[in-house]
């Protein structure tokens, strides 16, 4: 049924990584479109880097990710970089997510501030547009980005870890607004810990442990020994690892951008 | 009392072409640089500032050495010592590890010893006082032209890239992820901040221009809530600064550029203690509370 649908991302073979030790090995596979996956696995086992890889932040050390043409991108990252005492309320904020629409000059129109109030009525923070940011709670804030990003009118929405550090509450309230996104047709793929709510909410999940373990219909890619393969691989940073050998992964070695038989450097491989 | 508060108020700008060009001079630096000063502070780089403006002086140096006191060497080397200085900073914290803040340092420190040593081969110098003080009360026409020219380069830049400079303040990772405008947006940025204080050195020097920059938006931020208010009441306590500078430096004979400066110092004093994000009112928030 993958191979029917339309796919929205494409990984060739993707590697990517720091300092050429990579924090995801070899990832290859079809991301199809209007679907709703998580990405599990334990800390450090490259989901946070996968979806850096994806919106472009970070360079692959080989293979790629080919992108749907024109494929709009929303990405809602982990840790934030907001600096919450800056002189700004809560629809400056979430006005960002006109960006992709106004860029850096087009005027702010009367459906902006209409799409605006609608967003934040869709995160359960109707009315909140003039509060100023250092007084919202981090629910609060976790909602407000959510405005955001529905703002952002993406057609794949990336979402790192977006139920850290919020209420059961939140997270119902945030997780009713990924299954609209799901129903609207846009694609979503959302690092998640808590692999209840992915069996209960997400019909198809991704387990990480530095390379791809399994990746299919929830069900399936959360069996018991497939848990138990990923826990298997050291999530440890070994500066000594040696280069990735061609037997390490045996299967089709040959024909990738990158010769496994000599130099195996990935630094040179981009 | 009329006549009394005209003669304290007015009639220096009234009798004296000098005073109007001061007056001028620093109403145009003010509009410029205040509004940059907030963009400063807002992305953590008020320190970075004053370390740009230190910078400035041994180019500033250079291009007196070589051609006396002459307005357009000592700007092009001012100018070209800040932009090396701000430019290589910006590139190390962009392309390395290393922190802006350090990499600031460590520009602006070999900068000034580089500037020392030039100074130091021709032998000390009266007029350099001039470069390191300002001359506020001698700004000629040449002086007021670049002035006014700086002005209207920073006023079309800013409005240009406003909502890039906000928005890399506000979320620099949102703004990475839908656009690639953040890192030339940060060096336009830069070069903006340098020319302001190349262009304030003349009336203010070297030292204390920056000071024009930093103290309103510092003295706003206890103000406003939001960037651009923020930014016009900088504007508004530079110009008021400048203005009660002069006539400070008028009657009691006090140097033009440091009284501009304490001027506004004393309005961010002001505002530390009484504005609505000041000491008074939050600790008084701490206090009571509503009810929900």
């Amino acid at each position: 049924m993958i191979q029917t649908a339309p796919t929205c991302l494409s990984f060739k073979d993707l590697t990517l990584g720091y300092k050429s030790h990579p924090a995801v090995h070899h990832l290859s596979g079809d991301l199809r479109k209007g679907s709703l996956t998580a990405v599990v696995g334990a800390n450090g086992s490259g989901k946070s880097t996968l979806l850096k890889g994806i919106v472009g932040l970070l360079k692959p050390i080989s293979g790629r990710v080919a992108r749907a043409p024109g494929l709009k991108i929303a990405y809602l990252p982990q840790r934030s970089e907001i600096d919450p005492t800056f002189p700004a309320q809560l629809r400056d904020l979430v006005g960002l997510g006109l960006w992709p629409k106004r860029g850096l000059l087009g005027r702010r129109r009367p459906e902006d501030e209409a799409a605006l109030s609608e967003a934040l009525r869709a995160v359960g923070l109707a009315g909140f547009e003039r509060r100023a940011l250092d007084t919202l709670s981090g629910g609060q804030l976790q909602r407000a980005l959510f405005a955001r990003t529905i703002l952002q009118e993406a057609d794949l929405i990336l979402l790192d870890e977006p139920f850290n550090a919020v209420d059961s509450r939140t997270i119902s309230d945030l997780m009713g607004q990924i299954l609209r996104w799901r129903d609207e047709g846009r694609t979503v793929m959302a690092v998640i810990h808590d692999l209840e709510l992915v069996r209960a909410q997400f019909p198809e999940a991704l387990l990480m442990a530095r390379r791809p373990v399994a990746w299919g219909p929830t069900r399936e890619v959360l069996r018991a020994e497939n848990l138990l393969k990923a826990r298997r691989f050291s999530e440890a940073w070994d500066d000594a690892a040696p280069w990735c050998a061609p037997d390490f992964d045996a299967e089709a070695a040959h024909g990738r951008d990158h010769d496994h038989a000599h130099d195996h450097d990935h630094r040179g491989a981009a | 009392m009329i006549a009394l508060l005209h003669e304290i108020l007015i009639q220096p700008f009234a009798e004296f072409a000098f005073m109007r060009r001061a007056l001028l001079g620093s109403l145009l630096l003010a509009l410029s640089a205040c509004p940059v000063g907030v963009f400063l502070m807002l992305r953590g780089m008020s320190l970075a500032g004053d370390a740009m403006a230190h910078a400035i002086l041994p180019g500033a140096a250079a291009g007196f050495l070589l051609y006396g006191l002459e307005i357009l060497p000592m700007t092009v080397g001012g100018l070209i010592a800040g932009a090396l200085v701000a430019l290589g900073a910006g590139a190390v914290s962009r392309l390395t590890i290393q922190k802006e803040d350090a990499s600031m340092a460590a520009f602006y420190l070999i900068s000034l010893a580089l500037g020392v040593c030039l100074i130091s081969l021709r032998g000390s110098s009266v007029d350099l006082s001039n470069v390191l003080f300002g001359a506020v009360l001698a700004l000629n026409d040449e002086a007021l032209r670049l002035i006014s020219g700086i002005c209207a380069t920073t006023l079309i830049a800013l409005a240009v890239f406003w909502r890039a400079l906000a928005a890399d303040s506000l979320d620099p990772l949102f703004l990475r992820s839908v656009s690639k405008i953040g890192a030339p947006a940060h060096f336009i940025f830069l070069g903006l901040a340098v020319l302001n204080m190349v262009g304030g050195f003349q009336a203010l020097g070297t030292l204390l221009s920056v000071g024009l920059m930093m103290l309103p938006a510092a003295a706003a931020r206890f103000w406003a809530s939001r960037l651009f208010p923020m930014a016009a009441l900088a504007v508004g306590i530079g110009m008021v600064s400048s203005y009660a500078g002069l006539l400070l430096s008028y009657h009691l004979e006090w140097p033009s550029g440091p009284a501009i400066v304490l001027s506004a110092g004393a309005v961010y004093l002001l505002s530390l203690i009484a504005g609505p994000r000041g000491l008074i009112s939050t600790h008084l928030r701490a206090r009571s509370h509503r009810s929900a």
